[in-house]
């Protein structure tokens, strides 16, 4: 769906994860993530642990099998906690990582639970060092009556290890749950986003942090809307945007002032009166906002779409995609079993041509802006032979099913799609259906 | 320096070297910090060649052991052999300078600038400057940050072929593509403009200032705020007008509260850098747009400055640029809604009337003065109390007294304690300013008040206070006013205002001393041995403490007759504190 006049094909490349249908709980991934080079694609799970996948080096004798992403670090990130105070259970589940633009020849990102948000530092080693005075390599002790000579440890080359060390903790600045947190465009500042509050913070100093927002109400029982994400702007350091359970996005300008109380911009859509229901506001709520790299546009996904913003106009988006239609008289039953309140996220593709999010029974959807063309794809292990061509989906909304179509009524909605990355310059994505991340990739000929 | 079998001198270093690779970070830290001793026992050479090498490839290691490091590095000349061989200290200090950990690199930065200086100008050259080179078009910024703080100390000492190359490299980084290498380059702009020919600053710091100073990101243009101050310096007065100034009025008026925060934070600076003149045709009224600024946290900071800004307003017309143009600005911000604003204007406005002359500061000032001694937020009243000394030079503290005094005594009983604590640390300055008399009639209930106060912290602060008075008021003030009603609250039911007695007593004796033994003897002493029967063991054991202090300025007799019995008893007492504390008075005081 990429090219002029062609339709790209997606096929497999690979599967991580049990292949085992019972899933354990810690296992189920929490958030995917690539950074900025695509070279490293990190995956956050239930159980606080962090996984980093790295691309391998391109094979030049088999183009066909482009670099496969295997693993290369993993490591406990948040454990569990109890909030002996107010008598709280602090899960270890990841909420989101975000990589920091490459310093040094290390990686680093942040990744967060609820409450705290931590740095690692992902780095090589490949050497260590040897010769002791005292002992011997093995650890056994010489007889210190024997040293006639000083000795000064060399360093020898080993096999290559990946260590993750945790640099910096940020804790104790969020009464509610953390959502989003983003890296700023000054590179030396990132924020934090719960329910209610926006905190900035600089990457060098864990002991402080400022509130740019806040909507707590004097009054709780005033309480109308909360925040659902927040991002900063890709290039303009002083703007970032947030989103809200009543389906506004709020652009701030950071450069106004101190607290950023008053949005410079709100972007909503006025309500189709037509479509009105009881589950009008709870299906309008923004799950995941994000801006387009080239930082015009920025997308929004709600419960049954995906909406294209231009950052200069506020009133309406510029396009609107409907990820699940289908499942508009299906609300009912979707709120009984909480369905209703999943938190589908959204990307862009490196060019920002084509936007993907995730749907129920293993799809997900793609959207190509330019020619107005849409396909639902499905991540399943049946799809899961090496280079095998993706078939398009198609979910019957009543009336005579189709050949090759799927009734609405069949679609497990235990199984969805949340989270999903897109390579931030290839036609590569990362899937992650509950508890397994799949890769797929364009078709080369 | 090995000597025949078994050096008993080569096992501690043996030890020190083998835990430059402990797994404990304590040891490893310890190890680096003794790195001179390791270097000197293995003297110049194998220094050289063997624990640089080792060193240079230790960067994966904690931040403080790297730090411990780089530190290190920078006082090593000697133990390498010298200026001649200080070029073995580039590659390790390299590497640090390219760690992620900004500490870190600063210091390596710090070492680095250090040893330039023990370059020969020819080493420098060789080996120096290409460092300089290959930190400044390194891969990652880290190392291209690094090399923003080395060019103003090679560019001095080399040739004008390495001068050309080092200034483009400066321009180079001053345009990086990411804002931390523009930010270090603009950090360093000022100290670079310094080391430059005046031309080149002209001609090149001029444009990469304005480029700076117009950068995207507002992290940037704040930063290039601060070389203004160099820049402007530098010049002569004639080329400000025109090279500096478009730039700094620009900033004062950004679009982002950051850079005009800046601008207000750096203000006496600038004022200085670009002379009356200038001040008095643009800084003037930047000021006062700055003192009206939309955003709180700028108009907090222009607050800071307004004392120091009138004080180096050009002495012919300050009174009446001040009069007309920064006092109605500063009315207004009397009234601030922000209480970061009227309290940042609290603590410097009372400076004003030294400037302004007693006739100015009676018609006004006063009222602002006695506006915000009624404000609502107890930090402006604190911090209008806590500069008092100012007006009363100029106009005697009397003006003041009848507001003064309802202010004090809010602030006495408000309900936060940490407000009632910076209260009492006044209480002896005011008590200077005011006199005894009025003390003793408006203020000493207040001080007695706090004695008995809820929270601990002020109770110690009262106690302490006492203190200061007494020896700002004498002895014999405190016999008469402090010491009766001290003595009362021996018999108060509460046994911690009962411990507050004895607190009391030991400031007291501490102050009073041996020349006032009467009032120990004759007045304290026996109340404090009588509290010995207390029920509560904490007052027994204090009873101990007091007695301890109190001892030294007692005669023989007394102690023999007196305390010696009373501690005896204590030392017997069921409580193993009193007993521990009546031991300790007795080894002190010698009575056993």
């Amino acid at each position: 769906i990429n090219g002029p006049g062609g339709d790209m094909q997606w096929c497999f490349s690979q599967v991580k994860g049990a292949i085992d249908d019972d899933v354990a709980e810690a296992d189920i991934i929490s958030t995917v993530e690539f950074n900025h080079t695509g070279e490293l694609l990190a995956t956050g799970d239930k159980g606080g642990r962090v996984v980093i996948f790295q691309q391998e080096i391109e094979n030049k004798s088999q183009p066909q099998f482009r670099s496969e992403y295997n693993v290369y670090s993993t490591f406990q990130s948040h454990e569990p906690e109890f909030d002996y105070l107010k008598s709280l259970e602090i899960e270890e589940k990841i909420n989101k990582i975000r990589w920091l633009p490459q310093k040094n020849a290390a990686q680093f990102l942040l990744s967060t639970n609820d409450k705290t948000i931590k740095l690692w530092k992902i780095s090589e080693r490949d050497k260590r060092p040897e010769g002791y005075n005292l002992k011997e390599e093995d650890g056994r002790y010489k007889d210190p009556n024997t040293i006639t000579s000083l000795r000064v440890p060399v360093l020898i080359p080993m096999d290559l290890m990946v260590e993750a060390s945790p640099r910096r903790v940020f804790a104790n600045a969020h009464t509610y749950h953390i959502n989003s947190i983003s890296v700023n465009s000054d590179n030396e500042t990132y924020l934090s986003a719960d329910d209610l509050r926006i905190n900035l913070w600089h990457l060098e100093i864990t002991d402080r942090s400022f509130n740019i927002v806040d909507i707590k109400p004097a009054n709780m029982e005033e309480l109308t809307e909360v925040i659902t994400a927040a991002e900063f702007h890709p290039h303009q350091c002083n703007t970032f945007v947030y989103s809200s359970s009543k389906g506004t996005i709020r652009l701030c300008d950071m450069r106004a002032s101190a607290l950023c109380d008053k949005h410079s911009k709100l972007f909503e859509e006025p309500e189709d009166p037509s479509n009105r229901s009881f589950f009008s506001e709870i299906i309008s709520s923004i799950s995941d906002v994000k801006f387009s790299h080239n930082g015009r546009y920025m997308m929004t996904r709600d419960y049954l779409s995906v909406k294209i913003w231009d950052l200069n106009m506020e009133n309406r988006p510029v396009e609107t995609y409907q990820v699940h239609e289908y499942l508009r008289s299906k609300l009912c039953s979707l709120y009984e079993n909480d369905c209703i309140f999943d938190k589908f996220e959204c990307c862009w593709n490196g060019n920002d041509s084509v936007v993907m999010t995730g749907s129920y029974n293993n799809f997900f959807r793609m959207f190509d802006r330019g020619h107005r063309r849409d396909v639902t794809l499905e991540a399943s292990r049946e799809n899961s032979k090496p280079m095998q061509v993706l078939k398009p989906r198609k979910v019957c909304a009543g009336g005579k099913r189709k050949k090759d179509e799927i009734s609405v009524d069949s679609l497990d909605f235990n199984k969805k799609i949340l989270h999903t990355a897109w390579h931030p310059q290839d036609n590569i994505i990362a899937v992650a259906t509950t508890n397994n991340l799949y890769i797929f990739q364009d078709k080369v000929n | 320096m090995a000597g025949a079998d078994g050096d008993d001198s080569l096992y501690p270093i043996a030890v020190l070297i083998d835990e430059l690779r402990n797994e404990d970070v304590q040891l490893r830290l310890n190890s680096i910090k003794k790195l001179s001793t390791i270097a000197l026992a293995l003297g110049v050479e194998r220094t050289r060649t063997e624990l640089l090498p080792f060193l240079t490839d230790t960067i994966y290691d904690e931040d403080e052991v790297l730090l411990a490091l780089a530190e290190q590095l920078g006082n090593f000349t000697m133990l390498v052999g010298g200026p001649e061989y200080v070029h073995c200290l580039l590659p390790p200090l390299e590497s640090l300078a390219t760690v992620e950990e900004t500490v870190v690199r600063d210091k390596a930065v710090e070492s680095l600038r250090k040893i330039s200086q023990e370059h020969s100008p020819v080493d420098l050259e060789v080996h120096f400057e290409p460092l300089v080179k290959r930190l400044a078009s390194g891969d990652w910024f880290t190392s291209r940050t690094s090399a923003c703080g080395l060019f103003s100390v090679c560019y001095p000492r080399v040739s004008s072929t390495v001068k050309a190359e080092i200034r483009q490299h400066f321009r180079t980084l001053c345009s990086d593509d990411t804002p931390m290498v523009r930010r270090a380059a603009a950090s360093k702009l000022g100290e670079f403009a310094k080391v430059l020919e005046l031309d080149y600053v002209k001609s090149d710091i001029i444009s990469l200032f304005t480029a700076l100073a117009s950068d995207e990101q507002d992290s940037v243009r704040l930063l290039a705020v601060e070389a203004c101050v160099s820049i402007a310096t530098l010049l002569p007065q004639e080329d400000l007008e025109t090279l500096v100034m478009p730039t700094l009025r620009q900033a004062a008026e950004d679009k982002s509260w950051r850079v005009r925060y800046m601008v207000a934070d750096k203000f006496s600076e600038l004022q200085k850098a670009v002379g009356p003149e200038i001040t008095k045709n643009d800084l003037v009224p930047a000021f006062q747009n700055l003192l009206k600024d939309c955003e709180a946290e700028v108009r907090a900071a222009a607050a800071n400055k307004v004392k120091e800004f009138c004080e180096n307003l050009p002495e012919d017309n300050r009174e009446q640029i001040i009069m007309t143009h920064i006092l109605p600005c500063v009315k207004e911000l009397v009234s601030d809604t922000n209480q970061h604003v009227k309290s940042a204007l609290a603590s410097v406005i009372m400076g004003l009337s030294t400037i302004l002359g007693k006739d100015n500061t009676i018609e006004h000032l006063l009222p602002l003065f006695l506006a915000q001694l009624k404000d609502e937020c107890p930090e402006v009243r604190l911090n209008i109390i806590s500069n008092l000394d100012c007006v009363n030079e100029v106009i005697g503290i009397r003006q003041l007294s009848q507001s003064l005094l309802p202010a004090i005594v809010e602030l006495a009983e408000d309900a936060k304690w940490r407000v009632r604590l910076a209260i009492i640390e006044y209480m002896p300055l005011l008590a200077g300013q005011l006199g005894v008399e009025f003390f003793d009639e408006k203020l000493n209930t207040l001080c007695m008040a706090w004695l008995i106060d809820h929270v601990y912290a002020i109770r110690e602060a009262a106690t302490c206070n006492l203190m200061k008075l007494v020896e700002k008021f004498g002895a014999e003030w405190a016999q008469n006013t402090i010491v009766p009603k001290v003595l009362g609250m021996a018999n108060d039911p509460n046994y911690l205002h009962r411990m507050t007695t004895l607190f009391c007593i030991n400031v007291i004796v501490h102050c009073c001393g041996y020349p006032y033994r009467e009032i120990t003897t004759k007045q304290m002493l026996p109340v404090v041995l009588k509290m010995s029967n207390d029920q509560v063991a904490n007052v027994r054991f204090n009873v101990a403490k007091s007695l301890q202090k109190i001892g030294p300025v007692l005669d023989s007799n007394a102690l023999q007759t007196e305390v010696k019995p009373v501690l005896e008893k204590l030392a017997s007492d069921t409580d193993m504190d009193v007993k521990y504390f009546a031991q300790e008075a007795i080894s002190v005081l010698a009575l056993a």
